[in-house]
This record gives structure tokens, C-alpha cells and sequence, in this order.
């Protein structure tokens, strides 16, 4: 194609975008487009798998079965979002497998906060509280992104996880009204998993690279910061509410902007984790690809077993 | 992991009550058609939305293309005579 043509297909593809029109698989995108919603959407799906190992190391120690029958479909909820995303970023034309094995070999990121281990139950209430409600924050406006199956299976993923949110909540509210053991349990879980958190919606926005263009092309409603502040404006009510202090000493409620303003953010140790040098960075990678590897035979078997029914069929 | 151990890619449709048409609700990998839709009722039935699953294998899906779309849909657009707000009817008609 001739640069002139591309120039004009790129210019009616930003009309569509500017005038809120969706777009679909098969339509023109440029590349770079295209490209950024590959890593995106794969690094959201990498994200929502490796999600279920922290989570995963409490299933069998849940303290009683209504908190195991809940833990277990909150899992099974997040394996069935990454579903939903690998099969987004395949009408981009990413090789699905391709998207994993990057992953494994340390090219594909996924969210920093799953590189934090799950040491006591009450983090399991701190990570549906805090990780799940700062996930949702982001995915809410992700409803409304300009790439029409990605929207889509915003929509899906944000319906099923505000109990996630919820049923989080209520491991803390439950820990932070018992005995003063499961209270100080429960203010651990916050003091280590607050940060983190907040580090989850990435860099300043003066550091961020993406977000100028992901927001001109409407993949990106709203800036890092923005939605940061948003997040600290809900949460903090809702931690004095069951008696937990967030732990920022600096934390202070603005009266004039109605906003509460935070202390420093340790970026050293975001970017650390990003890396590759968190607590779980290592275990977590290898549990994805010896899932992989070892689930290998079983894909196999399955391909030919289907394959010899056919036969059978054919032959009947 | 090679290409041949991929297994095929199915799309899911999905009839939410008695009365309504099945309707596409996203897409998943499974080795036939049978666990496509055991597959399917797992991933998109968790929380009663369906009542019925219809999976058709994505090489299937002939799709038409969006750069046709002029040719296509125009001659809808330019016959607005097939739309009831082309006619004038007096304000005193009722039932039309």
C-alpha cells in the first residue's frame, strides 16, 4: 500500500475513534494499534492467570467451606476472564500460544501485585478488597475502550467481579470485628498489600509512556493518577469503617479539593518487582510453565482421542 | 509447543431464555464439539445465563468484509420508502 493511502485509512480510523464508533476484527487499525492491544490485552490475560496462584495457595486452608466454596469460584471466575482475553487478543491475529510462551520467557509482563506472597488468610480478604477493587477501577472504564471485543469482555469481567470485591470486604470485616489476634491478622494483610496496590495503576503519569497515545486512541480513558486518586478516595473511607488504619502517615483528607493526598510512592521497588526481583516473580513463572509443560501429554491425548472418535464415526 | 498440538478454536452462542435467539457471546479451544460445549457452559453459564449452547468451529464463521460495507448497505440506506415514517397519514387516522 502506498503511504498516501495509509495516511488517509489512518485519518478515518481516528474519525471513528474521535466519533465513539467501535472497532471490530476485521476492520483496517494501524499497526501500532494493533501491536499495543496485543501486549495490552495479553499482558491483562497474563495477569488474571497468574492471578489464581496467590489465591490458589488458600483453597485448602479456607477456615471453613462457605470461604472455600467462595475462594474456589473467585479462582475459577479468573481463569474464565483469562479465557476471555486470550481469545480477544486471537481476533488480533496474536498466536495464542505464541502470547504464553512469551510470558513464560520473561518478555510478557503481567501485574507486579502477584509477585507479593499470600502469607496469612486475611490476605485473602486484602486481595479481594484492595487488588480486586483497584482491578475494577481500571477495567470499568476498559467497558467503553475503542476495540469492540476487548470492550466486550470488559463487560463480562466487571460483572463477575464486584463480588470478588465484596466477598474480600467481607473476610476483613469479619477478621477486623473478632478477637484482637484476627484484627492485628487483618492490619497486617492491609499494612503489606496498600502500596502494592496503589502501585498498581503503574507510574506517574509524567513517567508513563503509552498513556498519551492509548487515550488519543480511546483504549485509555483515564491517566494512571487519575484513577489512583479514585481508587485512594473510595478505599480509605471504607478501611476506617471497619477500624483499619491505611498504612501512609502522611495520608491526609483535603477539605478544598475534597480529595485525600497521599504520601511518596517507593518507585524503586515497583520497578524492582517489575524486573523480575519481587519475592514471587520466580515461583510464579515457573508454575505457569510447568503447568504448561506438564499439561502437555493431556492436550495431546485429547487432540488424538477426538481424532480417533471422528475416525470411528466416519467409519460407522 | 507446536502448531498441531493446538487445539481447534470454537465459537459460542448462547440462548439466554425460552423465546429468545441464541446470540454470540465469545469463543473458546476445545478438541470437538461436544467439549466446546462443556467447555462453554463453564466459561460463559456460571451465573445462569443460558439455557441453551449452540459451538460452531470458527474456520466455519464466512465473514463479509468491512471494506465492502458501501457496496453492501447503501441501497438499504437510499430506500427510505420501506420505512413507515416515509408516509404522511392525517392526525385524526388512528391504528396505522
Amino acid at each position: 500500500m502506498k503511504e498516501q493511502d495509509i495516511a488517509i485509512l489512518e485519518q478515518k480510523f481516528q474519525e471513528k475513534i474521535d466519533n465513539d464508533i467501535k472497532i471490530e476484527p476485521n476492520d483496517w487499525m494501524p499497526d501500532a494499534y494493533r501491536n499495543t492491544l496485543i501486549r495490552q490485552i495479553s499482558q491483562h490475560a497474563h495477569s488474571e492467570i497468574v492471578g489464581m496462584l496467590p489465591e490458589g495457595n488458600w483453597i485448602t486452608r479456607a477456615p471453613n467451606l462457605r470461604r472455600k466454596a467462595v475462594l474456589l469460584a473467585k479462582v475459577q471466575d479468573e481463569a474464565g476472564h483469562g479465557l476471555y482475553l486470550y481469545s480477544a487478543t486471537e481476533t488480533l491475529g496474536a498466536d495464542r500460544e505464541q502470547t504464553i510462551d512469551d510470558l513464560h520467557s520473561g518478555v510478557a509482563k503481567y501485574s507486579s501485585i502477584f509477585n507479593y506472597p499470600t502469607l496469612s488468610w486475611a490476605d485473602m480478604g486484602a486481595v479481594g478488597w484492595l487488588v480486586d477493587g483497584a482491578a475494577i477501577m481500571n477495567q470499568v472504564p476498559l467497558c467503553r475502550c475503542s476495540y469492540g471485543p476487548y470492550a466486550r469482555a470488559m463487560v463480562r469481567v466487571c460483572k463477575e467481579e464486584s463480588f470478588h470485591q465484596r466477598q474480600g470486604f467481607e473476610i476483613m470485616m469479619k477478621l477486623a470485628a473478632g478477637t484482637p489476634e484476627q484484627k492485628e491478622m487483618a492490619q497486617d494483610a492491609l499494612n503489606r498489600f496498600w502500596w502494592p496496590a496503589i502501585m498498581m495503576f503503574g507510574p506517574n503519569d509524567a513517567e508513563s509512556k503509552h498513556t498519551a497515545q492509548s487515550m488519543k486512541w480511546k483504549i485509555k480513558r483515564h491517566t494512571n493518577d487519575e484513577l489512583r486518586q479514585q481508587f485512594i478516595d473510595v478505599t480509605v473511607p471504607q478501611a476506617e469503617l471497619i477500624g483499619l488504619t491505611i498504612p501512609d502517615p502522611l495520608l491526609k483528607f483535603n477539605e478544598a479539593t475534597g480529595h485525600y493526598e497521599h504520601g511518596p510512592i517507593d518507585w524503586d521497588e515497583f520497578w524492582e518487582v517489575v524486573k523480575g526481583n519481587g519475592p514471587c516473580n520466580k515461583d510464579r513463572v515457573d508454575a505457569r510453565r510447568k503447568a504448561k509443560e506438564n499439561g502437555l501429554w493431556v492436550r495431546q491425548a485429547a487432540l488424538a482421542h477426538a481424532e480417533k472418535k471422528k475416525l470411528r464415526k466416519q467409519a460407522s | 509447543m507446536s502448531n498441531k498440538d493446538n487445539w481447534p478454536l470454537w465459537e459460542v452462542f448462547i440462548r439466554s431464555k425460552q423465546g429468545l435467539n441464541h446470540k454470540h457471546v465469545g469463543s473458546l479451544r476445545a478438541v470437538d464439539a461436544e467439549m466446546a460445549v462443556e467447555n462453554a457452559r463453564d466459561v460463559y453459564t456460571r451465573r445462569s445465563e443460558g439455557i441453551s449452547i449452540w459451538v460452531v468451529e470458527s474456520n466455519n464463521v464466512f465473514a463479509s468484509d468491512p471494506s465492502e460495507a458501501p457496496e453492501l448497505y447503501e441501497p438499504s440506506d437510499s430506500k427510505i420508502y420501506r420505512h413507515p415514517t416515509f408516509y404522511t397519514v392525517p392526525d385524526s387516522i388512528s391504528h396505522m
